[in-house]
Parts: structure tokens; C-alpha cells; sequence
């Protein structure tokens, strides 16, 4: 019989599965269950967008487009990141588009490792990048940041993560899973410890769009900034496309010159039918970006106002489309918070321990949902908050 | 204050408690508003969709078109006016195009409605033509999408 210890790369089986698999197993099991744990909008694609996608089947469009992406969507992606985040990049050489922001992340972290060199990655924050920079024989350095700092990334403790390793650090802002952004004065002065050194920055931006009372800053329209920055983004969020798998990075050409040798061997290129839907996003569709962003904020008001009336303490998110209460006070780990909220309430929300550590004693509440949803959950979680405090 | 009438226009039952919320204004605020604009005939009344097709109680809609002579001086009030006071009719609308006023009437039967167009309608004074369509199914109404399916078809992906 095979030995597939034998087989298998130590360093894939030593990758930790997702540690929130065990809760949502559970949750598979249960019926009738008043969810808020989706990362994802609620939103179908507006049609436009599918409407496009649909013509160019019609028309045949269903081969490969070159490595990079059509010229055409590149064009697109470059006046977008112009006209919303103040940023240039030529459309020829320093955009790729990927299949998500996830392949992006992955290029980035890929084309800019030797083995053995540090990424700082700041906690809470989405669970791919450690083990992104395992298997590109980096060494994630995981850094908390806190609540009473906002969940924002401060110099101080940037500072005391660098070593002569460093290689990159991970910008994950609007975060998921706290809501937290960083403005321009808080990025200047991330950057101010930055560029003295020779550490690149892959700030991960794919919740730019979703921010309330204050337009997204990316870190690369900062002086001196641009030329040690890759820029991630993508539509999944903010067209609501994630199922058309489709984001893209923008960097300058030496190191995107790198990642597409990566993602031209790996990946070929992103979905045809998905560009041309992207297209279409990107030339009609910033009013969509508005009303929806608008409706996020409206949920994100009710539910933090609806969390708050019932004594749970909870920072104001100002991005995203979550909220990260502080359950603490009760008593109970996050899992068992969760696990007793799902069995006794049918409602299920994320524990703050399934972004690591960092997270116990949080929660992670998504608000990708109709008003309505989100009052019924409200209602149920004033019971079980009532009954177990 | 568009926002808080773009609310109510999709969500009647919102709270002024939820409207302040989701505005960021006072509760006060929101109270006087759409006091306001009760007051002012900009918000004209409240009422719940209703998908008859789903319930036992016979229903039938039907879309009327009408040629009209128009009155000296009042062109087409008088007549539209007119026309309102049946308590079958649900709407009209004066139309551009190749007819003057559209008239969309509720009945039990299409009998009930045809005798509504045969012996009120047709008959009215300055009535020129008319061209009854009966409705056969409602697939979207008011914004609001009929017989859709709700199910949450996100799976649980972090």
C-alpha cells in the first residue's frame, strides 16, 4: 500500500486546516438557521454586467485572453484605480488580472520571498496569508493589533515586529473581520517607518469601495510609497462578482514583470467571460458601487446601534461589511459563545478565534443581509444575551 | 432627506426608531419629516403587495386602453377624474403615444370586469375607444419581484 506520508509535501500537510471548518460543519447540520456569517454581498451581479458577459458568450468569446488580461479591461482597471484611489499604473506593464484578489495575494507574496524571509501580517485579519507565505517558504510574523487602537495597524508596533528578515508587510485595511480602515494620516505613518527600509507592501484593498464617512486611501498614492507597493484588488466585492472569480494587482513592472511569470505558468489567465462582465462593471458601474455601498452602511448603522442597545460592546466598524463585537463579559470562550448562540437561538455568527488567537473573545457579525434578516437575528440574539448574561 | 422616502418606498413597515438609525438622524427628526410629508401629500398613503394568485379569493387585473376626446380647457382632467371614482379602478395614468389614458381595474371575474369597461367605461362621455388586456400573470410589481425564490444561496465560505 502507498505511504502517503511518503507522497505528500511535509509542507502542504503541515498547512493548519481552516480552523472555523469544525464550526461550520455544525452549522451544515442544522436547519433553519438565521445566518450571519457570509463574507460575500448579498447582492446578485447587477445585470448590466451580466448582460455583458452574456453577449460575449454570444459572440464567441470563449478563448484564452492574453497572460496579463485584454488590454482592454487593463485600460479599465488603471482609469478605476485613477479616478477612485488617485493612483497611476500603465495598463501595458503593471497590471495583471487574476482569478480574485486571493491569486494576487499569492503572486505578490511568491514573486517577492526568498526562503526564510519575514512577512509581517497584522491580526485579525483574513486567514490566507500565512499560509500563502508558508508555502512560499517565508515566515509569516503575525502581529496583534487592538481594539482600544481601533483594530488599526500603529507604528509602534510595526517598529517593534521589523527584523533584518522582513521582507513584506501585509496592509489588510478595510479588514475583515473587524471593519477597521486606516486613514491617510494613520498610513503616512506606517510608510514613514517603511521607507527607510527595503520592505515592500502588499496592501490587500479588496474592500476599498466599502467604506463609510470617509473615502478608502491606498498606501501606494503616498509619497515614495508607489514604487515598494502592490496594490490587490478586485470586483467580488465591490461589483458583488465573487463568484465570477476575478480581481487583479497593480504594482510597478520590475515586480509585476516577476508575477506574471508565475501566473503565466500557473494560471494561463482569468476567466474570459468574467473580463468582459468586469468591462462592463468598470465603465457603467460606479452608481451600482454607491447604492449598495449606501445600503451597507444603513445595516452596518442598524446592527451596530441594534448590538449595542443589548450591552454588547462593539467598535464602530468603518469599512467592510462586518462588526466585531467584544463578547468577553459573558463568560464564555468565542466558541462556546458561538456554538450556544447557534444551538439555543439558531443564529450563527463567526468566533473570533477562526482568524486565530487574536480573536478570542470576539465575534465576527456579518451584515450582508436584508434589514429584515438582520432585525430577526437582533431579536434572537437579545434573548440569548438576556438569558446568559 | 430622498433617503428616508427611497426607505419606505421598499420597506413601508421601517420604524422612524430604524429610519433614524440607518440615516443617522434623530428619531424626531425622522417623525417630523415624514409628518411632513404626509402633510404635504408627497408621501400619499401606505398599502401591503399582495400576491392574490396565492390565495383562494378569485382576482383578475386588466389594463385598459382609452381614446379620449379631450375637453375644451380641461383637456383630460375632467374625464381622468372621473374615471378614478370606481372603486375597481386601481390606477390612472395619462399616456403618451397612441392612446390617451391607461386604465388598470381590478375585478372578481373577467366577466365582472368586462362589464365594468362595457357598461361604465365605454359609454362615458368623450370616451372615443377602448382596448381591454386582461393581465395573466404578475412576475414583478412595484419593484418588488413575485413568486421569487429566497433561499440564501451562499454557501459558508469565510
Amino acid at each position: 500500500m502507498i505511504d502517503y506520508n511518503r507522497i505528500l509535501s511535509q509542507r502542504a500537510q503541515g498547512l493548519k486546516p481552516s480552523g472555523i471548518r469544525k464550526f461550520f460543519d455544525i452549522l451544515d447540520e442544522i436547519k433553519g438557521v438565521i445566518s450571519l456569517t457570509v463574507g460575500q454581498p448579498d447582492f446578485v451581479t447587477p445585470w448590466h454586467i451580466r448582460e455583458a458577459a452574456i453577449h460575449s458568450l454570444e459572440d464567441g468569446e470563449t478563448y484564452y485572453t492574453s497572460n496579463n488580461g485584454m488590454l482592454e479591461l487593463r485600460e479599465e482597471i488603471c482609469k478605476y484605480l485613477n479616478r477612485r484611489f488617485s493612483l497611476s499604473y500603465d495598463p501595458k506593464n503593471e497590471v495583471i488580472v487574476t482569478i480574485g484578489g486571493s491569486e494576487a495575494i499569492d503572486l505578490a507574496v511568491r514573486a517577492v520571498l526568498n526562503p526564510g524571509d519575514e512577512v509581517i501580517i497584522p491580526v485579525p485579519s483574513f486567514v490566507c496569508y500565512g499560509p500563502i507565505t508558508e508555502m512560499a517558504s517565508g515566515k509569516p510574523v503575525f502581529v496583534n493589533t487592538y481594539e482600544k487602537d481601533k483594530f488599526k495597524l500603529t507604528p509602534e508596533i510595526l517598529k517593534k515586529a521589523i527584523t533584518p528578515k522582513t521582507k513584506l508587510l501585509v496592509l489588510p485595511f478595510p479588514n475583515n473581520p473587524t471593519g477597521a480602515v486606516m486613514t491617510e494620516e494613520e498610513l503616512e505613518g506606517i510608510a514613514e517607518v517603511i521607507r527607510e527600509t527595503d520592505i515592500a507592501v502588499l496592501s490587500d484593498e479588496i474592500y476599498a469601495e466599502m467604506t463609510y464617512g470617509r473615502k478608502h486611501v491606498s498606501i501606494a498614492s503616498l509619497p515614495g510609497m508607489r514604487e515598494r507597493t502592490i496594490v490587490v484588488n478586485g470586483f467580488s466585492k465591490a461589483y458583488a462578482m465573487t463568484g465570477w472569480r476575478l480581481g487583479y494587482t497593480a504594482a510597478p513592472h520590475e515586480i509585476v514583470a516577476q508575477m506574471r511569470k508565475i501566473h503565466q505558468y500557473a494560471i494561463m489567465c482569468a476567466p474570459t467571460t468574467s473580463q468582459y462582465a468586469a468591462i462592463e462593471a468598470l465603465k457603467n458601474g460606479d452608481q451600482d458601487i454607491e447604492s449598495m455601498t449606501a445600503e451597507y452602511d444603513r445595516r452596518r448603522r442598524l446592527i451596530v446601534d441594534g448590538l449595542r442597545k443589548l450591552g454588547l460592546e462593539c467598535f464602530e466598524p468603518e469599512g467592510a461589511f462586518y462588526v466585531y463585537p467584544n463578547i468577553g463579559k459573558f463568560g464564555l470562550s468565542s466558541e462556546q459563545f458561538c456554538e450556544r448562540l447557534l444551538n439555543e437561538e439558531k443564529v450563527a455568527i463567526v468566533p473570533g478565534t477562526a482568524f486565530g488567537e487574536c480573536g478570542e473573545g470576539f465575534a465576527r457579525i456579518s451584515y450582508a443581509y436584508s434589514v429584515r434578516h438582520i432585525n430577526i437575528a437582533l431579536g434572537k440574539i437579545e434573548s440569548f444575551v438576556n438569558r446568559i448574561k | 432627506m430622498d433617503t428616508i422616502l427611497r426607505l419606505l418606498e421598499t420597506n413601508a413597515q421601517l420604524t422612524p426608531a430604524q429610519l433614524a438609525i440607518m440615516c443617522g438622524k434623530s428619531e424626531e427628526e425622522v417623525r417630523a419629516q415624514i409628518k411632513e410629508y404626509e402633510e404635504n401629500g408627497v408621501i400619499v398613503g401606505y398599502k401591503t403587495l399582495v400576491d392574490w394568485d396565492k390565495t383562494d379569493s378569485e382576482h383578475v387585473n386588466a389594463m385598459i386602453e382609452l381614446k379620449v376626446a379631450p375637453q375644451k380647457d380641461l383637456g383630460f382632467d375632467r374625464i381622468a377624474e372621473r374615471i378614478c371614482l370606481h372603486p375597481e379602478v386601481q390606477s390612472v395614468l395619462l399616456m403618451s403615444g397612441g392612446f390617451d389614458l391607461l386604465v388598470i381595474i381590478e375585478g372578481k371575474t373577467m366577466r365582472e370586469v368586462s362589464n365594468f369597461v362595457y357598461n361604465r367605461l365605454a359609454p362615458m362621455e368623450g370616451v372615443v375607444s377602448t382596448a381591454t388586456h386582461f393581465i395573466l400573470k404578475k412576475y414583478k410589481d412595484k419593484g418588488v419581484i413575485y413568486d421569487r425564490n429566497e433561499e440564501d444561496k451562499r454557501g459558508n465560505i469565510l
